[in-house]
């Protein structure tokens, strides 16, 4: 089991992965801040950032290139907001042929749908982007915020994302007619392409075809680079790290997100719980005897607060069961949001004694 | 406001709202004071899990729906599962295209379709429910909106559709789906937050685009979690302790003060900023939700839905 400060020193890729609402962009944040601390050069990839926590890290626009940020770290460090739909663009640029077949599917309103709002897409860039920043050479860790999907396997497949419609039959089936196969496929094509008329209309569909024969020639690409980034995806020098809050909803999600998370024969290397209770010197038993014997207003707070911090304790124990050779790290409830580099760099200490 | 009354308003409640800020809880706790008032539930899941029947005490329910409350004459609670795949598969069915339809969802052809048609997955969903509404299969349906994402994305679809697919029976499936929408004696939603910074900012920018840009009416917001307030945090520690347990004492009375501060400031910029009623519920301070912490939290529901005051 590698300590947090391990991970933050000798990973080239961490991944922190969550679902919403659980400071996963915090944490990321917070990550590649301990590495700059470190003296290394750290990116962090954030996705849909509060926007205070935005401001406070300088990255004010969308933008698909790293901001530097600057402050009291040895190292660099670095954080960008994702920009889905241009960061597909310049994937479609590097794998096209030539300039005019990047121009058709820019134009394709099929691709449109695809890059801006089909669900995955977002997993897909961030990946990509992920993939990209590493393979720059420019930093020795690049830590990704992921979207706030309930599915760790959504992320994982992310990359396979159009190879998965490239392989589909129905693919090979709707761009056969222009290469004059045999008749039958084409009836069967044909077949289909009237069914799907009748369900959503003949302009989509055209949109469809149009899109598969445009992206002609490009497969081999895609289909490399899918398997490149899982690669990484698996690879040593990447960790996952689960975040996390000791609320009961989100301790079932996190369960589920390690299930899913093993069925790719991945583990978390790490589990971050955010919003814990401070530990007090009283136990449940003895603040519930405190409140009774002397009843009031601050004893009422220590027998909930007691209660609630058991309860959390609880749930943080289930959770860690599930993943029992991650490395913990808690970060104590804090008074307000984070949005400023001081509280930021708290956590990053806070992680990196973890 | 009398709770019979609130809950007679509309014959579907959509509740929506970002990950971890309960709305299952909320909608399992909404669907049981509602069916205290006499009414027929049916309370929808949309996102391929069944958290809200062992809410009930019951089973997780599939598909078909499975009463998990039923006090006779007194109302009852209904759930099930609606996914994309199962709606797609009865709606092709339902449209004259049976022998493709099982083929359409297995062969990988939805994902073709989907991605061509996006937001054709929630059009389906919200098509589904909206069977179920004109087939007045529940005296009121509660949906607990997908959690993963912007609730707004989903209840855009129809709109995404309707604009994409311009011809062909989607087409009207997505007008339809919209009139059932944009109708408040058929629809509303509830939005849910939590009192806290980030989730009441997308909350608020969630509701202005709901309104704006899908049409629904809105209904109270819901604001779970609630710390109760206490009296005399300041009282110190009782004088009998000894000093670990008095600092203790200190500890938890100061962060509880904080938080309910903090919470009052959250709760105040959500009222000045989202001019909405709001349904509180408490925070509960056990571990998992059972059918006791959800008749708490549906006593709560009902006490918060009377305190309303309704133009």
């Amino acid at each position: 089991m590698s300590s947090y400060a391990d991970l933050a020193a000798e990973c080239q890729v961490i991944v922190c992965c969550g679902t919403g609402g659980v400071g996963k962009t915090t944490t990321a944040a917070a990550t590649a801040m301990a590495a700059a601390t470190m003296g290394r050069r750290a990116a962090v990839v954030t996705i849909d950032p509060a926007k205070r926590l935005a401001d406070a890290l300088g990255i004010v626009e969308l933008g698909n290139n790293p901001t530097i940020i600057d402050g009291p770290w040895e190292g660099t460090l670095a954080a960008l907001m994702l920009d889905t739909k241009a960061t597909f663009d310049e994937v479609v640029r590097r794998h096209a042929t030539s300039q005019n077949q990047a121009e058709t599917i820019y134009g394709n309103r099929f691709y449109k749908n695809i890059s801006t709002s089909l669900s995955g897409t977002q997993d897909y860039m961030a990946v990509e982007k992920l993939a990209e920043l590493h393979a720059s050479g420019d930093w020795d860790l690049v830590v990704v915020d992921t979207p706030p999907t309930r599915d760790a396997l959504a992320f994982l497949e992310a990359p396979k994302l159009l190879t998965r419609l490239l392989d589909n039959p129905i693919y090979k089936l709707l761009i056969s007619p222009s290469q004059g196969v045999l008749r039958a496929v084409n009836r069967a094509a044909g077949t289909v392409v009237r069914q799907l008329s009748r369900v959503v209309g003949a302009e989509v569909v055209d949109d469809a075809i149009e899109f598969f024969q445009a992206f002609q020639g490009m497969e081999d690409g895609f289909r490399e680079r899918a398997d490149a980034t899982l690669t990484l995806l698996g690879a040593d020098a990447t960790a996952f790290v689960l975040v996390a809050s000791p609320r009961a909803d989100t301790i079932v999600e996190a369960k589920y997100f390690l299930r899913r998370l093993g069925k790719a024969d991945l583990d978390a290397a790490a589990v971050v719980v955010n919003r814990v209770l401070p530990a007090l010197a009283t136990d449940l038993d003895r603040s519930n005897a405190i409140a009774l014997a002397h009843p009031g207003g601050p004893t009422q707070a220590l027998a909930d607060h007691a209660a609630a911090a058991a309860g959390d304790d609880d749930r943080i124990a289930d959770l860690l069961s599930s993943a029992p050779s991650a490395t913990v790290a808690r970060v104590p409830l804090l008074p307000s949001d984070v949005h400023d580099v001081d509280t930021l760099q708290r956590i990053a200490a806070l992680l990196a004694s973890s | 406001m009398d709770p019979g009354q609130f809950f007679a308003s509309s014959r579907v409640l959509i509740v929506a709202g970002k990950g971890g800020v309960g709305k299952t809880t909320a909608s399992a706790t909404l669907a049981l004071a509602a069916a205290r008032t006499g009414l027929s539930v049916l309370l929808v899941e949309v996102s391929g899990r069944s958290a809200t029947a062992p809410m009930f005490g019951a089973d997780a329910p599939g598909y078909e729906e499975t009463t998990v409350y039923d006090e006779a004459d007194r109302g009852s609670v209904r759930c099930r599962s609606i996914t994309p795949d199962d709606a797609l598969v009865e709606w092709l069915t339902n449209h004259g295209f049976s022998r493709i339809a099982k083929r359409m969802a297995k062969s990988g052809l939805l994902e073709i379709v989907a991605t061509a048609t996006p937001g054709i997955k929630d059009l389906l969903v919200l098509g589904r429910i909206k069977a179920l509404e004109s087939q007045e299969a529940a005296d009121l349906i509660i949906v607990d909106a997908p959690a993963a994402g912007h609730a707004v994305q989903f209840l855009k679809a129809p709109i995404g559709v309707r604009d994409t697919a311009r011809t062909g029976v989607l087409h009207r499936q997505a007008l339809e789906v919209l009139e059932m929408l944009e109708d408040a004696d058929r629809c509303r939603a509830l939005l849910v937050s939590i009192p806290e910074e980030t989730p009441v900012n997308e909350l608020i920018e969630t509701a202005f685009a709901v309104e704006d840009e899908v049409g629904l009416a809105l209904g109270p917001v819901v604001v779970n979690g609630i710390l109760p307030t206490i009296a005399d945090l300041d009282a110190g520690a009782p004088e009998e302790l000894t000093a670990s347990e008095a600092g203790a004492v200190r500890l938890a009375a100061d962060l509880r003060r904080d938080r309910n501060h903090l919470q009052a400031t959250q709760l105040d910029r959500l009222g000045t900023d989202l001019p909405l009623p709001q349904i509180r519920l408490p925070q509960l301070f056990t571990t998992e939700i059972g059918i006791a912490e959800l008749r708490e939290l549906a006593d709560a529901a009902a006490a918060s839905i009377r305190d309303l005051d309704f133009a």
